[in-house]
């Protein structure tokens, strides 16, 4: 090694500027490099591989200069991140697969009680900042579970801490890696199966070496990939289509265009449905009030609840330099979350003025089936059984229900709707790839860190020593890792079910202890177990009974709402339980005002 | 002294508790009262966005964005005022 790890580590902090903007030129002259191989005639899936590896090699590239073997850097990437970085760090730690390819399929086939998840998934940045960020890196933990153990003491604590922390965000890892290895097989041409474990591959070589740190640095690259890829072909679209370089602020138009046109064609379900595609029933937006309304704000809350309490999201917090920067870094991470959510209606919107509105040259609704069943863009996603066009009551135009579509290859697809060059598809692909592999792998760390530093470290051995305990760290990684990739070729599950359950498990069981943990001195170990178990198991229980058909869901709080029911009883139960039993010992007290106040040292030493 | 700074820390508590709850107020406006009323603001137009549309899908947004701002700015000014030398 030519240079010490912390002189490399410093130099790197005061280029970072620098760093990330040569990164993105180079990232630019990549994409206009590929564009000019498309130009002379290049293939597609040649582009699309090279798109790909290139960006992986990347990122491999960062978690290799990014090794460590301390224990802070290991675990909160040394508290050094500066407050913009951790942002972008966040926000693709955030944005998962599900956010990038999903959200906008979801809009376009879900309406207004689909936009709850906009909704939710960035106000719940407003509990984050408010409740909990800055308290917990006063706090000083290096995970979840350490703050729940340590505030309320005990290993019983800590423990239920982990099992609900390693529920939900298994839950929510084994849709990354599906999605990882969706868009891999399609990329490269390989088997859904293989492809797999080569996006294990990739989420492994970003973080097994750096841990915290490497993840850092990887997900700061990979956010700059994938707003890139996002907003690329939505304001190619936007000009293509007359609203102007930047859509959002004009694209209400286009809405209301929309809702004409689809009470001209008629939203009626298909006369015969084709299985896997799903034909467009649901206005574009047409809030009905009442029940619909009660369906927005119930995914709503539930969304906002479990973004403050997903472990992976805020030990992102724990890594700035100060409480100070831990809020400001909040605020940069929904800058840059609202930087793609607020274009996601947009993109849907637009895509769906592109196939429904007779004047523009893209459209299918309304058109010969001769003329649409021909389209490249329709056979290839037809082949794969994405997409499926049928004339099913035979006057040979395609009416609004009969043109089948997978909601989740809205994004995906829209570059080749709009009938733009392969170019953007490529970079698309490499942008959901980003996506999907920076939330994996705050996902897997978070599951790994929480088994090896509360589960090993605090519970079973407390006097390993450095060098074991991030080996075990390690081993877990790869062994959670592989683990998710073999669940997630079996197919269990769909992305977006799959990620709003990981959600509803962690408001469940860690929302209230969390956030009493901090704002009620009163809350006791008993409560905080009460709490976490109460919450978790019943909201489980609601799951199970909801999702196998063996209940009728109470006032229409189906699977993916269940949180709604959880909480409440989480609540109650830690509330109820606290004050029951004696109150926390003048030491806890006293340890909690000393979390309220942004001042002094932090409550767990620098390396404990 | 010891009672002094726990003075201190009191007021600067109740502060940071005050300014947390406006917070959770407008949060709570922007997050549920609008969207839920979303069918009878769509009667408002705004920018060539039906109202209750807009809301969902940027304004709310927008107010999110600025509130951890405003937050934020609120919240140094009361570390200050109570001389947090961070």
């Amino acid at each position: 090694m030519a240079m010490k790890e912390s002189d490399r580590g410093s130099a790197f902090l005061d280029n970072l500027g620098k760093v990330y903007g040569f990164y993105t030129l180079g990232f630019l002259g990549f994409f206009l490099l590929m564009a000019l191989l498309e130009q002379v005639g290049v293939g597609a899936k040649t582009i699309g591989i090279l798109f790909l590896l290139f960006t992986i090699a990347i990122y491999a590239g960062i978690g290799w200069l990014s090794r460590t073997m301390q224990v802070d850097a290991y675990y909160v990437a040394g508290r050094q991140v500066p407050a913009l970085y951790n942002g972008m760090a966040t926000a693709a730690d955030w944005m998962s697969g599900a956010s990038f390819v999903a959200l906008a399929g979801g809009i376009y086939f879900g309406g207004y009680p689909y936009l709850g998840f906009v909704i939710g998934w960035t106000g719940g940045y407003v509990l984050v900042n408010a409740l909990m960020a800055p308290y917990l890196r006063k706090f000083g933990c290096y995970t979840v579970p350490d703050f729940i153990g340590t505030r309320y003491g005990g290993n019983t604590a800590r423990f239920c801490a982990v099992v609900v922390l390693v529920v939900a965000s298994f839950t929510y890892v084994t849709a990354q890696i599906n999605a990882t290895g969706t868009i891999a097989s399609r990329a490269l041409g390989i088997p859904f199966e293989i492809g797999v474990w080569f996006g294990l591959l990739g989420i492994l070589l970003c973080s097994m070496l750096g841990g915290m740190r490497g993840v850092t640095w990887t997900q700061v690259a990979q956010y700059i990939v994938l707003i890139i890829a996002y907003l690329v072909p939505v304001i190619w679209m936007s000009n293509a289509q007359g609203f102007g370089v930047i859509p959002h602020f004009s694209y209400g138009e286009a809405a209301q265009r929309i809702a004409e046109l689809e009470g001209q064609f008629g939203l009626h379900p298909a006369a015969e449905s084709v299985a896997g595609v799903k034909v467009l029933t649901t206005a574009h937006f047409d809030p009905k009030g009442g029940f619909d309304s009660w369906k927005f704000v119930t995914l709503a809350l539930c969304m906002m609840a479990g973004t403050a309490s997903l472990p992976h999201i805020l030990m992102r917090y724990f890594t700035t330099p100060s409480v100070r920067a831990a809020r400001k870094s909040v605020g940069w991470s929904l800058f840059f979350i609202f930087l793609l959510y607020c274009t996601a209606p947009a993109l849907a919107t637009l895509t769906k003025l592109q196939l429904l509105d007779p004047t523009l040259p893209t459209a299918v609704i309304g058109q010969a089936y001769e003329t649409v069943s021909n389209l490249d863009w329709v056979k290839n996603w037809s082949e794969v059984g994405m997409l499926a066009v049928a004339d099913q009551n035979n006057d040979g135009v395609v009416q609004l229900n009969e043109f089948f579509m997978r909601p989740d290859i809205v994004v995906l697809a829209t570059p080749e709707i709009a009938g733009l060059p392969y170019v953007i598809s490529g970079l698309v692909a490499a942008g959901g790839m980003a996506a999907a592999m920076s939330t994996a792998d705050g996902l897997l760390l978070a599951i790994a860190n929480a088994l090896s530093h509360d589960l090993y470290y605090k519970i079973i051995d407390p006097k390993a020593d450095t060098k074991i305990r991030l080996m075990v760290a390690r081993v877990l990684l790869v062994v959670i890792g592989a683990t998710a990739a073999l669940v997630a070729s079996l197919k269990l599950t769909g992305i977006l079910g799959a990620v709003a359950w990981a959600f509803c498990f962690a408001c469940s069981g860690l929302f209230f202890p969390l956030v009493l943990g901090i704002w009620w001195k009163r809350a006791n170990r008993a409560g905080a177990i009460a709490g976490m178990v109460g919450g978790f198991a019943v909201g489980t229980w609601y799951l199970y009974m909801v999702y196998t058909g063996a209940m009728e869901p109470w006032f229409g709080i189906d699977h993916l709402r269940f949180g709604i029911i959880g909480m409440p009883v989480s609540l109650i139960a830690m509330i109820v339980v606290s004050l029951m039993t004696a109150p926390p010992d003048e030491e806890m007290q006293a340890m909690v005002d000393e979390v309220r106040d942004p001042t002094g040292p932090t409550i767990l030493g620098r390396e404990h | 002294m010891a009672s002094d700074k726990s003075e201190k820390r009191r007021i600067h508590w109740q502060k940071t508790r005050n300014l947390t709850i406006v917070v959770l107020i407008i949060w709570f406006i922007f997050a549920f009262v609008l969207p839920w009323f979303a069918k009878d603001l769509n009667a408002f137009t705004f920018l060539g966005f039906k109202l209750g549309y807009y809301f969902v899908v940027q304004g709310s947004l927008i107010v999110f964005v600025l509130l951890i701002i405003v937050q934020n700015l609120r919240q140094d000014a009361i570390d200050d005022e109570f001389g947090s030398g961070e």
